[in-house]
């Protein structure tokens, strides 16, 4: 069933249109992360789901029922904002308890339902507290047990972790993740950060200028970008991108780049059948950084395809080693094993995956192949 | 400026303490004088309260005699009665009155700029001005009464200024023409810096506009409160000026406030020691009221600090 039709939906305050027929079906069960940069409509877009907002056009179906003239505390949801939003002058255990107070529930049922969640996120210590004696990450957990007490068909997240250190972040990150496992919720989790959205989504969608661009499992958006905004905005660093020429050759396509000069880079595609069309024409070369690795590396395959590159700079990161070189005058990042530090100003050589290049159409930058 | 002096290239630097001279100046020069006004002319009433003085200061020592005087004579004792009143009435009403408009001016309506303006006018006008033109607009031959009649209404009747159960009544009607508007631009600052995430998590959560101001804004609004209160409790203990325009503590004395006590016995009656031991009754009841305020400010920084 789905839990969430979303029908060419659009909004625009005065002259300015934020969503401009959006689209989306979301499953029960699924977590689907909204992710863009800010300003994409993100976060109009759940406002609108919430009942916070109001849609210039289009439908909102949440459980099978459109809810567009539905106020917020009908549409059975429950949201977590960024700034957690807990009622400052009530105590924890109010702050979880105020909307099934305000629905009548028995007190038995609220204390048993405060029991319940309390111990689910491990804060039973702190329900006597006020929110101003609680430390981001407890605040944050007060906030998702105010929503999962009300236990709705649609749970709306709105960047929640974008407060939090970094470190904290992560280990929210998974406990989300974990709970989404545990309890099985729908989860629409707005943010701006692509890792959040790599890391918890079971469904992304990316949005850009009010447009969802690509809606897709994690994966597919990171292995088959539909458009070049999502090859960059996703995965860090993002996808090398840039122009090179699709030429014929006797044993299929081959990819060059910078055509005509004495470095110019030659790489034969395999599996690229849908690129027929643009043989002889221009495209967009994409590569992600970890397809470009040291000269000895071996990706899984045939024959590794080395070639011989300048090194114009190193970012040693502890993990990995991150190098930026010019591959047929155009630059490039590539990722490569912590212990070899290429010098800058040599030539150094690296193996390329071929396997995972991504071409896109230079006029409607949408994915070829 | 001196700083900015100091950095032109060019010239030598100059001393740390010549640089900021003018700070130190600007800050110590007027600080030590207000101190030193204010507490040499505390110490110098307090010793007064305790001599045979009366026309002018002599030394001697009385003891606590002034004091039971004071205390002892009606005129102390119905200003402290009318202090009771007056003060817990305007405090109470003018809160209310504050909190009201400032509700009503939240709710994003058109003008609000102007509106807020002319609630916040009168705080603008001098005491003497606001007691001056409300004792005409009491007066009942004269003001409100009289224009009801002139309109038709002949029975219609409201002397309370010359009521001696209702004057002090006008005197609390005035006060809080006057300061209401402090209170509601007080509270409307509190009602706006309540986050907006946390009303939309609230109509989320069911809750109606009744109970999300009774439940989660208002609570938010205490501490503005209690300084409301505060400011407005030691206003109402030093009020002179007002009613000396409006009512001049009469009927007869039905309106006396302490301060005028203070002024009739020093200046009207020269019984300078006590004036003086009035006035510092007068400090006490305002030490009353602040140094409970202090200590709570202290005990909220302390905690805030902890937080």
């Amino acid at each position: 069933m789905a839990a969430l039709s979303i029908r060419t939906l659009s909004k625009r305050y005065a002259n300015l249109e934020v969503l401009k027929g959006v689209d989306l079906d979301i499953e029960s069960g699924e977590f689907t992360v909204l992710v863009g940069p800010s300003g994409c409509g993100k976060s109009t877009l759940l406002n609108i789901v919430a009942g916070l907002d109001h849609p210039s056009a289009g439908t909102v179906e949440i459980g099978g029922r459109v809810v567009n003239d539905v106020p917020p505390k009908d549409r059975d949801i429950a949201m977590v904002f960024q700034s957690y939003a807990l009622y400052p002058s009530m105590t924890v255990r109010q702050n979880i308890t105020f909307g099934m107070e305000c629905r009548h529930v028995p007190k038995a049922e609220q204390d048993a339902a405060v029991a319940n969640v309390a111990k689910l996120l491990q804060i039973e210590a702190l329900l006597g507290r006020k929110p101003s004696q609680l430390s981001g990450g407890q605040r944050q957990r007060v906030a998702m047990g105010r929503a999962l007490v009300r236990d709705p068909l649609l749970f709306l997240f709105d960047e929640p972790l974008s407060n939090l250190d970094a470190k904290l972040r992560v280990e929210m990150r998974m406990e989300i993740k974990r709970l989404h496992q545990r309890i099985g919720a729908t989860i629409i989790y707005v943010t701006h950060d692509q890792i959040e959205a790599m890391t918890m989504a079971t469904r992304i969608a990316v949005m850009h200028r009010g447009v969802v661009q690509q809606f897709a499992d994690p994966d597919t958006v990171y292995r088959y970008p539909a458009n070049l905004f999502v090859a960059r905005f996703m995965g860090s660093p993002p996808m090398n991108t840039m122009p090179a020429r699709l030429e014929a050759d006797a044993g299929g396509p081959v990819v060059v780049i910078g055509a005509g000069r004495p470095d110019e880079v030659r790489l034969r595609l395999q599996g690229y059948d849908a690129a027929a069309p643009y043989l002889g024409r221009e495209v967009v070369f994409g590569i992600r950084p970890e397809c470009i690795a040291e000269g000895n590396r071996v990706f899984s395959g045939d024959a590794p395809i080395v070639v011989h590159a300048p090194v114009e700079m190193v970012e040693p990161t502890g993990a990995e080693t991150i190098v930026l070189l010019r591959l047929g005058g155009e630059s490039a990042l590539a990722r490569i094993t912590p212990d070899i530090r290429p010098p800058p100003g040599t030539a150094a050589p690296f193996a390329l995956d071929t396997r995972r290049i991504c071409l896109f159409d230079p006029e409607t930058e949408r994915l070829i192949a | 400026m001196s700083n900015a002096a100091a950095i032109r290239p060019g010239r030598p630097a100059l001393p740390e303490w010549v640089r900021r001279l003018p700070e130190y100046l600007m800050i110590w020069v007027p600080l030590l004088l207000s101190a030193a006004h204010l507490v040499s002319f505390s110490l110098w009433t307090i010793w007064i309260s305790f001599t045979p003085s009366t026309l002018i200061p002599v030394s001697g020592w009385v003891g606590l005699r002034n004091y039971s005087a004071v205390a002892a004579s009606r005129n102390w004792q119905i200003a402290f009665d009318n202090l009771l009143l007056f003060g817990s009435a305007f405090v109470l009403l003018s809160l209310v009155t504050g909190l009201a408009l400032a509700i009503l001016l939240d709710q994003r309506i058109r003008g609000e700029n102007v509106l807020r303006s002319v609630f916040l006018y009168p705080l603008a006008v001098s005491f003497v001005v606001t007691g001056t033109v409300w004792s005409w607009l009491l007066n009942p031959g004269l003001g409100i009464q009289k224009l009801v009649h002139d309109l038709g209404w002949t029975s219609f009747k409201f002397d309370w200024l010359i009521d001696r159960d209702m004057a002090i009544w006008t005197i609390v009607i005035a006060a809080i023409w006057q300061s209401s508007g402090f209170a509601m631009a007080l509270f409307l600052a509190g009602l706006r810096s309540v986050d907006t995430d946390i009303i939309k998590a609230a109509q989320i959560d069911g809750a109606g506009p009744i109970r999300i101001y009774r439940r989660i804004i208002l609570p938010s609004l205490w501490p503005i409160t209690i300084t409301v209160v505060v400011i407005q409790l030691q206003f109402a203990i030093s009020t002179f000026d007002l009613v000396r325009a409006l009512t001049n503590g009469g009927p007869g004395i039905a309106t006396q406030l302490p301060a005028l006590v203070v002024y009739d016995l020093m200046f009207q009656r020269s019984l300078l020691g006590r004036g003086a031991a009035a006035a510092v009754l007068m400090l006490l009841i305002l030490l009353a009221v602040l140094l409970p305020y202090a200590a709570w400010r202290y005990v909220q920084r302390r905690r805030a600090a902890h937080a």
